[in-house]
């Protein structure tokens, strides 16, 4: 390239080369940090207007959780009388219901998030993974909102406040990113097959099931329990009963759920990474 | 001699027009076509019929600084090649280089959200469009008043006008101030005004800070305006590279449409359908129905003639022409449909023949270029202004000048001959 010395100001280095795709492509870490600021904005566009023209706006992120416990209470807590670890009830499910509608929301989000942005991925360019990982972040919003109900719940209930609450991030990092790896399957999925948008209400309702949101894990036969184990939000809601409650503990099957959270986000790059360059012609 | 701003190379991209217009398909789609691998062949065949080469085999060079006009028809492959240099979809070959920083503007108001108010919107279009944030804050006040929305800064833009939109929108990438911009056929909405500020700022871009525009425009006095060159694309490929006047004048006085008349022939069948109406004839005539020559004579009456079948009778059906001047500035439309009611032609049925006058004398000297156009009232245009593929050519020669004083070309669009009498 004999030019290049010629180029004026900030137009001198190497050139963006426009090639054909070419199967799997590496994930451009570096290119990925130079719009984070774009991911900001995606993530603040999405929490501003997600409660605008609500009447109750913000108050739905309590609305939601709450009346699911209460409901939740009866039927489980009172009517069937399932264990909960010497608990009451409703903190005992309230705790795990916070992780679970975060992981549920990011999910179903994320999944409809390329298809969902159709006039940004057909007329301009950035990193086309920024948009599940855009509508990923939102969910953090209302689990802040309903995290202080919980905060009144545990006062109310005594529960005691200990040093291991200090690993809620993490367990809340393994929600998100498990939502993430499998939010980032199903949407480039969702470009090709529009069935995705289908399978995913359903996704979430047998997902919430194999997870003990509603009963204790202890109701699981031991023999089952490595297979159970293999539910990374298994680890992610007795991480919470364990950081916030102290019941249970946290063992050998997390590492199970973090390594099968790595599967699925590694996974779904690789196949976001090797569908993005299709995404503007088929979306 | 300033460097290489793009270098494309045998840019090539192919799409798949399948039996549905759809991308997408469904999960059953694809089951199904792995399931009827014994019919595979036969379906290969018919695919490799539905496939077209958007853009094949497209090379150019643009320097920094240039402003570089792409013109074509509708199809030519003008979008899909703004769509590979700003990297929203991939070539299927060949290759481009790009040498600083896009940005491209090939839609009004991307990433625009109507909830938000005009100043979120700024932020995020900005940063949609490559910005930091940063940048935009600092050129903030500029876009707020290069778009004139000072007032409505907080309201959220659902309730704004569609001018007040547009400005905002193009405010925002104008202040981009990208090495390299990209811009499709933007500036087509906005009011007058709007657009030749926008133009003032596009120029200013390339001339006056070095930066390098390609603009895609159906406008060719836009092109003509801000471009210092011109590349004329037709089915996918480059068909003419020169100056503005020279590749603008080419386009719009060749193609098929030589003539002052324009015949139906049985085996075109390049044709687009126009289910209610086929036209048969459309002519440039004299009183008697008779072609007329290329250059007209103003002071005989001319006619235009439009002749063919009605399909299907409908109430809504419009026939009628435009012209453009040699630089495509619109000078004229009519409709059958124009008169009040009662006067209006009858369409009903069958064979049809229609003819209006037209008074020559108003034109200025030059290239004009007729166009057919038709549509069903309010629904669809079959033929559309600008898109219509039938259209005729013709010249008004420059020596009928009757007055002494005046024999050069007058700088206007019209130049009608008035009869000036003392009155009182």
């Amino acid at each position: 390239m004999p030019e290049t010395s010629q180029l004026q100001g900030p137009v001198a280095g190497k050139p963006t080369v426009i090639e054909p795709a070419s199967g799997w492509q590496a994930l451009d870490l570096k290119e990925l940090w130079k719009y984070r600021e774009l991911l900001y904005f995606l993530t603040w566009r999405d929490v501003k207007v997600r409660y605008k023209q609500t009447a109750l706006g913000a108050l739905w992120a309590i609305i939601q959780p709450v009346l699911t416990m209460v409901v939740f209470s009866i039927i489980f807590g009172q009517l069937a009388k399932l264990p909960s670890e010497g608990v009451p009830y409703p903190i005992f499910t309230y705790t795990a219901l916070l992780p679970w509608q975060l992981f549920a929301f990011s999910l179903s989000n994320s999944s409809n998030s390329l298809v969902g942005s159709q006039n940004l991925v057909s007329k301009v360019y950035f990193p086309r993974l920024l948009i599940p990982m855009a509508s990923v972040l939102p969910g953090l919003v209302d689990f802040a909102i309903s995290f202080v109900v919980l905060v009144g719940m545990m006062v109310f209930y005594q529960v005691p406040l200990t040093a291991r609450a200090l690993t809620l991030p993490l367990f809340l990092l393994l929600a998100l990113i498990t939502a993430l790896g499998i939010g980032v399957w199903l949407s480039a999925l969702n470009v090709e097959y529009r069935d995705i948008r289908y399978v995913v209400p359903f996704l979430t309702l047998f997902w919430q099931y194999a997870t003990p949101v509603a009963y204790s894990s202890t109701l699981i036969p031991e023999k089952w329990r490595l297979l159970y184990g293999l539910n990374p939000m298994t680890g992610v809601v007795e991480g919470f009963r364990w950081a916030l409650l102290g019941k249970g503990e946290v063992g050998g099957l997390l590492w199970i759920s973090v390594v099968i959270m790595v599967v699925l986000l590694g996974s779904g790059l690789a196949y976001f990474r090797r569908m993005e360059a299709t995404f503007a012609d088929v979306i | 001699m300033n460097g290489i701003a793009i270098r494309a190379e045998h840019l090539s991209k192919k799409y798949h027009i399948g039996g549905q217009q759809a991308g997408y398909k469904t999960a059953r789609e694809s089951l199904m076509n792995l399931l009827s691998g014994s019919a595979g062949f036969l379906r290969r065949e018919r695919l490799e019929q539905e496939i077209i080469w958007a853009l094949d085999d497209v090379s150019f060079e643009l320097r920094h600084g240039e402003a570089v006009g792409v013109i074509g028809r509708n199809g030519a492959g003008k979008s899909t090649l703004l769509k590979i240099l700003s990297r929203i979809t991939k070539p299927t070959m060949g290759r481009a280089e790009i040498f600083g920083r896009v940005g491209s503007l090939l839609e009004v108001g991307t990433g625009f959200h109507g909830e938000l108010t005009g100043r979120e919107n700024i932020f995020l279009s900005g940063a949609i469009l490559g910005m930091h944030r940063a940048e935009i804050a600092r050129k903030f006040d500029e876009i707020v008043s290069f778009a004139g929305v000072e007032k409505f800064l907080d309201t959220p833009i659902k309730f704004y006008s569609s001018g007040m939109y547009v400005r905002l929108a193009f405010a925002v990438a104008a202040y981009l101030e990208p090495d390299i911009l990209l811009v499709d056929e933007v500036l087509a909405v906005g009011d007058i005004e709007f657009q030749k500020k926008c133009l003032r700022k596009m120029a200013d871009l390339s001339a006056g800070q070095g930066r390098t525009v390609l603009l895609v425009s159906h406008q060719m006095p836009m092109i003509q305006r801000l471009a210092t060159r011109c590349i004329l694309l037709d089915r996918g490929r480059v068909s003419e590279e020169g100056t503005p006047e020279t590749v603008i004048t080419h386009y719009l006085n060749t193609g098929d449409e030589t003539s002052t008349e324009w015949l139906f022939a049985e085996h075109d069948t390049e044709m687009k359908s126009a289910p209610s109406f086929i036209l048969r004839r459309f002519a440039l005539v004299d009183e008697q129905g008779r072609m007329l020559p290329r250059s007209i004579d103003v002071s005989s009456p001319a006619y235009v003639l439009i002749e063919g079948d009605v399909k299907q009778p409908d109430m809504r059906l419009n026939v009628g022409f435009n012209v453009v001047d040699g630089l495509g500035n619109p000078l004229m439309m009519s409709y059958h449909t124009d008169q009040p009611e009662a006067s209006w032609p009858d369409l009903s049925t069958g064979k049809l023949k229609l003819m209006a006058q037209v008074d020559f004398s108003l034109f200025n000297e030059g290239e004009y270029k007729m166009e057919f156009i038709c549509g069903l009232h309010t629904i669809k245009m079959f033929y559309a202004q600008g898109d219509s593929d039938i259209a005729l050519t013709f010249e008004i020669p420059g020596n009928y000048h009757v007055s002494p004083y005046w024999v050069k070309r007058r700088d206007t669009l019209l130049s009608p001959l008035l009869e000036w009498k003392t009155v009182g």
